[in-house]
């Protein structure tokens, strides 16, 4: 029990950002119409992509004779750059259909 | 540190970007400040990350070539897909996160196992300070699986999603699959309770079975389910991805990762209550409850009485001598792009002096919004386009209503049979006008699986064809008249 409670001390950091962005994330797409339902899915899908950060440093610090880092992190940067490049791009042109309208 | 401040921007811009993007005048702005902010986010990772000796990183080769490699990949796919196949391509784009969390995850873990092998320990106290060791064991390790289960059911469960809407994959659901989902969860969490309470216990094999049983859950999570109810399952991975992303974040002690993640997570469990909200139903009912049962049930009520077909022509009278048309678009237009050719008889009607609109679904289509983007791309007016509510109230007062390939949400079935799957789901009561004609490609029952009783109703004629043909044609024949 006094393990839990040191933990919660010790990381009281993070769960006030894991709490305050769960309150944040429900509280900014409240009152999204539906109209937006789609690109809304398709923006966040991009915005998950900073996982390509976790990539870059797990590339960057892999050894040079650590192949298996190697090879797994290189398609990892793969992965997560066609995550978020392809994902902000097809938002783009989703949205940019509304724009003709006026 | 530089780069705090870029990783604070960045979470301000992913928020902020967030906000833009549920409304339609800032949206397409919000996801350019997002995206500008993932871009400063990944340029500052690469040059100004330090690790906790003060070492920069290595291997700019490898991160380069992947970077290019990804975004030359993601461009194309992202500019080369049809409109119609937007949301199998948000489903395949998450999956790549997923994939790319799972990743993350193995190598850390080979790492970590690494470390206790050469025994030389690497220092886990540099990455939690003042913790114990074994607490700091605990911690990494349960981040670590839990970017591992999470990443890997997203993945493999978003491939499934994209093979059922692209009809690569069909329904399967076998007996007491529910129960076998409910083990495979079950053996997951022990085993990855037994890594992480265990101090230094990085076992291998048991990993590796770890990521094998969490594939083979998002396959079998995903396959149930009917391809109708894929929207709801694809935000509900995507918040997945979300999450997993996090885990990054504190495995890193990376807060842009983390609150970009939690952010995503929180924000696609709301979308994903929201879309079952559209449809009346609850989470656990789309999940658990799915469609996939149905198709015993739906043989009982099959071939009840005649439908009667209408000839182009008549079609083209009926709609030219109408005061109001109400257009209800659906996936069959979809397929058929045909929104601009239904713009183009909109137009036409429009200068006869038909007053018409388009009464829009919630969740018409592959996705909620499926059918106010694919309109938008045809430049019809925004103002045309009705929502349910409204849609319902005019229904009345309308002349004809024009379904084009939607099937399930105008089933009445939805309203009067409680046996049905898709009881209690609002729907568009097309019922309620003066004549309907329904375009669709054959007498064959929509997503759902199920017998759409409107057709053999006495006010509703069938115009069959593929949807762009019949309007293209309609148009011709109201031309001539």
């Amino acid at each position: 029990m006094t393990t839990i409670i040191e933990k919660i001390a010790l990381y009281q950091d993070y769960i006030y950002i894991v709490i305050l962005m769960v309150f944040l994330g429900i509280e900014v797409i409240g009152r999204v119409p539906s109209v937006l339902h789609t690109p809304l899915m398709s923006g966040a899908n991009a915005i998950h992509g900073v996982v390509i950060i976790g990539a870059i440093i797990v590339m960057g610090k892999a050894e040079a004779d650590n192949y298996l880092a190697l090879a797994l992190g290189f398609l990892a940067v793969i992965l997560g750059t066609i995550n978020v490049v392809g994902g902000f791009v097809v938002t783009d042109r989703m949205l940019e259909m509304f724009r003709h309208k006026k | 540190m530089f780069l705090s401040i870029i990783y604070i921007i960045a979470s301000i811009t992913f928020i902020l970007g967030l906000k833009m993007l549920s409304n339609p005048a800032t949206a397409r702005n919000g996801n350019l400040i997002a995206a500008a902010g993932m871009t400063i986010a990944i340029a500052g990772t690469i040059f100004l990350f330090r690790d906790d000796h003060g070492q920069a990183l290595h291997n700019y080769g490898w991160i380069f070539g992947g970077l290019v490699i990804g975004a030359v990949v993601g461009t194309l796919a992202a500019k080369k897909v049809k409109m119609t196949a937007m949301p199998e391509m948000v489903s395949l784009f998450n999956g790549m996160g997923g994939a790319c969390a799972a990743l993350i995850s193995i190598i850390e873990f080979n790492h970590l196992a690494a470390g206790i092998h050469a025994s030389k320990g690497i220092s886990l106290g540099d990455i939690f300070p003042s913790s114990s060791d074994y607490s700091a064991w605990t911690g990494e390790m349960l981040i670590i699986i839990a970017g591992l289960v999470i990443g890997a059911v997203s993945f493999a469960g978003s491939i499934i999603a994209w093979g059922k809407l692209n009809g690569k994959i069909h329904d399967f659901a076998f007996k007491g699959q529910h129960i076998i989902n409910m083990l495979l969860l079950l053996v997951i969490v022990l085993l990855a309770s037994w890594l992480i309470s265990v101090y230094h216990n990085a076992n291998m094999l048991v990993f590796y079975v770890i990521l094998l049983l969490s594939l083979l859950y998002g396959v079998f999570f995903v396959l149930p389910i009917g391809g109708a109810d894929m929207p709801v399952v694809i935000s509900l991975l995507n918040s997945f991805t979300g999450v997993a992303a996090a885990c990054g974040g504190f495995l890193y002690n990376n807060k842009a990762m983390l609150t970009g993640g939690i952010l995503v997570g929180a924000a696609g469990t709301l979308l994903t209550i929201l879309m079952c909200r559209a449809m009346n139903r609850s989470l656990k009912n789309v999940l658990i409850g799915s469609f996939g049962g149905s198709a015993h049930h739906t043989a009982g009520i099959k071939a009840q009485g005649s439908f009667k077909e209408v000839t182009l022509s008549d079609a083209a009278v009926v709609l030219t001598y109408a005061h109001k048309v109400m257009i209800v678009p659906g996936y069959g237009l979809a397929v058929a792009q045909a929104q601009h050719a239904c713009h183009e008889l909109e137009k036409l009607l429009t200068s006869k002096g038909v007053e018409v609109k388009y009464a829009i679904h919630p969740v018409a289509g592959r996705m909620p919004g499926h059918m106010n983007v694919l309109l938008a791309e045809a430049d019809v007016d925004y103002g045309q386009l009705l929502e349910m509510e409204q849609a319902n109230e005019e229904f009345s007062t309308t002349d004809v209503v024009l379904v084009l390939g939607a099937n399930d949400v105008v089933n009445p079935a939805a309203k009067n049979d409680p046996d049905s799957p898709i009881y209690g789901m609002p729907i568009l009561e097309v019922e309620l006008a003066k004549t309907c004609i329904v375009n669709k490609r054959s007498m064959k029952p929509g997503y759902a699986g199920i017998e759409n009783d409107l057709f053999f109703r006495p006010k509703t004629s069938m115009l069959f064809g593929d949807a762009k043909k019949v309007l293209q044609d309609l148009a011709g024949e109201i031309k001539n008249l």
